[in-house]
């Protein structure tokens, strides 16, 4: 199973992002290997419209079951419950401390967006 | 003579100066509200309503049975209105520029157009004022479709002037387009002075022959004419800051008609940048 986080950083000490759209990148951790590779989102970040849905085309894309961060709005989220990719929000400092909330079983997986867009 | 009114920054009284200068012309006119995230010229007409129509856009449907989930339609749109990831496309019309393109690159023919409406268009008349406006539909982001659409329904050979949205991005760009002369209004404090530097650029972008209106002149400093000074742009009407305009205009009252004192500014104004050529009655 892997799990996106959004982040600034590039490591699991890093921060993690509370934005999904426009997070500068995706840490999609492998828990069954307990390996991370890093992805870019860049482009996103001064999209003027879309960047939700262009992230989480990029996450599916990458292979991910799962999203944790901190919001997520509604076009994000219709795209990735389409493709079967759980959401997680979480307020948790950094990448290392969300996943072990999500490993503790501690975070449930949102029904609804939980933000407006552009918020 | 197509003339539009437009501005930097908000609030600096484009639709003052449309509505006014549409009101001294004394011929048959039409005065188009482009700004249609919120008109308010008919605020200061109160014309007969002649007739309303949708505005709509063509957005994506998608046959589902027709559609294998290739993603050709998601990988050509650049608004990310189409997603096709692994399922068949999600849609999301208010991101649709309505180009039908993803239509176009489906190889399984699986894509049709179907209307979308994001707002309407309300023409009235007052006098010799023929006002035509846009009105988005609340919750639509979508303005150049609609402000195209109001420019559409302008009648070639009568002169026409048109309240532009302020800024300087696409909405303002799409009233710009094809106009013959733009006036910029702005007030002399520096925040008018930023934006008016601002429209500048942008006008000499679009190569479109300008001048500059200054509203509420008295307030602020003399900045705004020393940078038209160096600029060589035309101050083509100075409207000074009098308590009795401002009265006049929170009663909806137009200008010319309330202080018939400043009509012949706004006629000298029309002069100067050649609204009444085409038209030898006058």
């Amino acid at each position: 199973m892997k799990i996106a986080l959004t982040t600034s950083g590039e490591n699991l000490e890093a921060p993690l992002d509370r934005r999904f759209g426009r997070a500068a990148r995706f840490l999609l951790y492998d828990l069954k290997n307990r390996t991370f590779e890093l992805i870019d989102n860049a482009q996103n970040l001064n999209a003027a419209q879309g960047a939700g849905i262009q992230a989480a085309e990029t996450i599916v894309r990458a292979g991910a079951d799962a999203v944790v961060s901190g919001h997520c709005g509604p076009k994000a989220f219709r795209v990735l419950q389409a493709a079967g990719v759980a959401i997680y929000n979480c307020e948790a400092a950094t990448i290392a401390e969300a996943l072990e909330l999500l490993k503790d079983g501690k975070l449930q997986p949102a029904a609804a967006a939980d933000v407006e867009g552009h918020w | 003579m197509k003339l539009a009114i437009a501005s930097g920054k908000g609030g600096t009284g484009k639709t003052t100066f449309s509505v006014n200068l549409a009101r001294v012309f004394g011929a048959p006119v039409q005065l188009l509200d482009c700004d249609v995230e919120e008109p308010n010229a008919h605020l200061f007409l109160n014309g007969t309503n002649l007739h309303t129509e949708t505005v709509s856009i063509p957005v994506p449907e998608v046959d589902e049975a027709r559609c294998d989930g290739c993603g050709e339609c998601g990988r050509f749109c650049q608004y990310k209105a189409i997603v096709a990831i692994k399922t068949a496309p999600l849609i999301f019309p208010e991101l649709c520029h309505g180009c039908g393109g993803c239509a176009k690159v489906c190889p399984r023919h699986a894509i049709r157009e179907i209307n979308h409406p994001i707002g309407v268009i309300e023409t009235s008349e007052r006098g010799q004022i023929t006002l035509i406006q846009g009105r988005l539909d609340i919750g639509i982001a979508m303005a150049p479709p609609l402000i195209r659409a109001v420019k559409k329904r302008l009648r070639s050979g009568m002169p026409a002037i048109l309240d532009a949205p302020p800024g300087t991005s696409c909405p303002v760009i799409a009233t710009l387009r094809d106009v013959d002369y733009a006036l910029l209004v702005t007030e002399p404090t520096p925040f008018g002075l930023h934006d008016l530097k601002l429209a500048v650029e942008m006008i000499r972008e679009l190569g479109i022959p300008f001048g500059v209106g200054v509203n509420r002149y008295g307030v602020g400093d003399e900045r705004v004419h020393e940078f038209c000074a160096a600029e060589n742009i035309p101050v083509l009407l100075e409207l000074p800051d009098d308590r009795r305009i401002a009265e006049a205009y929170s009663r909806g009252e137009l200008i010319v008609d309330a202080l018939p004192e400043y009509r012949a500014s706004f006629l000298n104004l029309l002069k100067k940048i050649g609204f009444f050529e085409n038209h030898p009655s006058r």
